[in-house]
């Protein structure tokens, strides 16, 4: 019952964020979407890794190197240190000054724009809002697992059927509704300020979680020394992961250039200077983050209770083990705190999503294809708030679904951002690339990657491979084969667009 | 001449990712952390050093450093 109380008062904290952020509304769309470009360093640092780190990283990376044991660090935390940031540093700052100077709200303009092709716009909108929805679903499904594991017997009354803890479907009903009624309230800007809370919480979280798991376990060699007595292979990559395997996960961070919502997140900085600390720090947090929750993975696989039976048992449910851990090893108070922690590090990613979704449609579906003189701007942010009830109803609905792995459900959702990401690549570097180019390869993406994800049984046969590599190896190369390949035999773009985003030509 | 050697210090940190030297090495640093994971966790210390550097030498866009929003 007290972590229930603990994590209903971090949540009402959420709701008094987004409540003080509308005290700075401006009353504009730019100002709801994009907190009028007015983010400095510190925040712009924080909300982005609150925003790019989910259940993925806490929930997922401890479940997975519970399975798989260290290795899932360098696939994916060690390798964002490095991908990620270049990707901020060669792609974001670029992106960034090219709407500053052009005044863009989301990305679907700015490709629009570039391509000079509203195609390109109509293809991107469902597939970016298809693809945010298993994003969305990770979080949710996160969320589920570690609250339901940490209020085992809280409510016996309530919820019987679930030995008393809070089942699935009502906390993501609850998740959803306090993301849902923050952001609308707050905007851009009460996300950005809820992400920089929630990112101080949640790195906190991993930090607090590890040294008070391994104090139970008797300090953090013990805790390790069983792994190594028990199960010795999860302290090494070995043949849990392939040496090919292990290079092509460092793809997948990549995703990044092309998620909707940190494309959003980037376009709020104040200048350019502003991104310096995100990418100093972004690599720090990572490892801050990450080696935690590793750890604890780890530590879950070899973890025993007093009476010598496992911690976590054999038989547990997907996405459970960081609240398993938390929930037997810990006090109930911190308990509580532990999962106001976890939560933060799901809502911190959820919130920036439900805006870019709301942006994309409000923007790049209702702003461009209805004339502004029949829609105030007020019409438009509404219209965005209810787009968002519905694809959060969609995601919700999915969540209550047989549940699938958080990792390998975010494992094929950054996949098929990834497939894009040489788009976003030749749009900024390759003066040739045409529009007939761009609709190819994202028709190209989106095939390829819909085929393997149903060969994959939806996500549900673990460790899929297609030709012997990950599938995001045959997406990408179909991505920039189909780029490259039509953009060569088809018509240059217009001079005036050359001009207008390579300045530098000088036609 | 600096941004030649950040980038090709980005080369170097992208190949040092590959430690197939420490695959199957169950070496414990300090007694609990596996030298897999240890390596890895140093390794995003020196990414953001690197980084440092790159913000320092290898700016991509000076022409829009320093610019701010209008408010």
């Amino acid at each position: 019952m007290t972590q229930l109380i603990v994590i209903c008062i971090y949540l009402l904290a959420l709701l008094s964020i987004g409540w003080l952020a509308k005290g700075f509304f401006r009353g504009t769309a730019e100002d709801y979407f994009l907190a009028s470009h007015s983010i400095g360093p510190v925040m712009l640092l924080m909300s982005i890794f609150g925003t790019t780190m989910t259940a993925f990283a806490l929930v997922g990376a401890t479940g997975e190197s519970y399975r798989l044991g260290i290795g899932v660090f360098g696939m994916l935390a060690s390798s964002s240190a490095l991908v990620h940031t270049a990707v901020f540093f060669f792609v974001g700052i670029k992106l960034w000054a090219i709407g500053k100077r052009l005044g863009y709200l989301t990305q679907i303009q700015y490709f629009r724009n570039r391509f000079e092709s509203d195609t390109v716009g109509l293809m991107l909108f469902p597939i970016l809002v298809g693809l945010v929805i298993p994003y969305l679903l990770t979080g949710l499904l996160g969320a589920g697992g570690v609250v339901s594991a940490l209020t085992v017997g809280a409510l016996p009354d309530v919820f019987s059927a679930s030995g008393g803890a809070v089942p699935a479907w009502a906390t993501n009903l609850v998740i959803c509704s306090v993301v849902l009624i923050y952001v609308s309230i707050g905007g851009l800007r009460g996300a950005a300020w809820a992400n920089t809370f929630q990112t101080i919480v949640f790195l906190m979280t991993g930090v607090v979680a590890t040294v008070l798991i391994s104090n139970e376990l008797g300090g953090v060699q013990a805790a390790t020394q069983a792994v190594l007595d028990t199960h010795p292979e999860k302290l090494i990559r070995g043949d849990a992961v392939s040496q090919f395997g292990f290079l092509a996960y460092a793809l997948i961070p990549l995703s990044v250039g092309v998620f909707p919502h940190v494309f959003q997140h980037w376009l709020t900085a104040r200048s350019a200077q502003t991104f310096k600390l995100t990418i100093i720090g972004h690599p720090l947090f990572i490892a801050l983050l990450w080696t935690p929750c590793v750890l604890i993975g780890v530590w879950a696989t070899s973890a025993v209770m007093g009476d010598g039976s496992l911690v976590v048992p054999i038989d547990h449910p997907p996405n459970t083990e960081l609240g398993i851990m938390v929930q037997k090893l810990t006090t109930p108070l911190m308990g509580g705190l532990l999962g106001a922690g976890i939560l933060a590090a799901i809502m911190s990613s959820l919130d920036s999503q439900f805006l870019a979704i709301s942006s994309i449609f409000t923007n790049d579906i209702v702003g461009h294809y209805v004339s502004r003189e029949q829609v105030s701007d007020e019409q438009l942010v509404r219209l965005g708030r209810l787009f968002v009830v519905l694809i959060v109803g969609v995601t919700y609905g999915l969540s209550l679904l047989e549940p699938r792995s958080v990792f390998a459900l975010g494992i094929w959702c950054f996949s098929g951002f990834t497939a894009l990401f040489p788009l976003v690549v030749a749009s900024l570097y390759w003066r040739g690339v045409t529009s007939a180019g761009a609709i190819a390869s994202i028709v190209t993406s989106a095939v390829v990657w819909f085929l393997l994800f149903r060969d994959s049984d939806y996500a549900a046969i673990a460790g899929y491979q297609f030709l012997g590599m990950m599938p995001v190896v045959t997406m990408i190369a179909c991505s920039i084969i189909a780029l490259v390949g039509v953009s060569l035999v088809t018509p240059p773009p217009s001079d005036a667009t050359i001009d207008k985003f390579f300045p530098e030509a000088g036609h | 001449m600096h941004r030649r050697l950040i980038y090709v210090a980005l080369i170097l940190l992208a190949i040092l990712h590959q430690d197939f030297w420490f695959w199957d090495d169950a070496t414990l640093v300090l007694g609990f952390l596996p030298i897999g994971l240890a390596y890895h966790s140093a390794y995003c210390i020196v990414a953001a050093g690197v980084w440092y550097l790159a913000t320092k030498f290898a700016w991509p866009d000076p022409n829009s450093e320093g610019e701010d929003m209008p408010q």
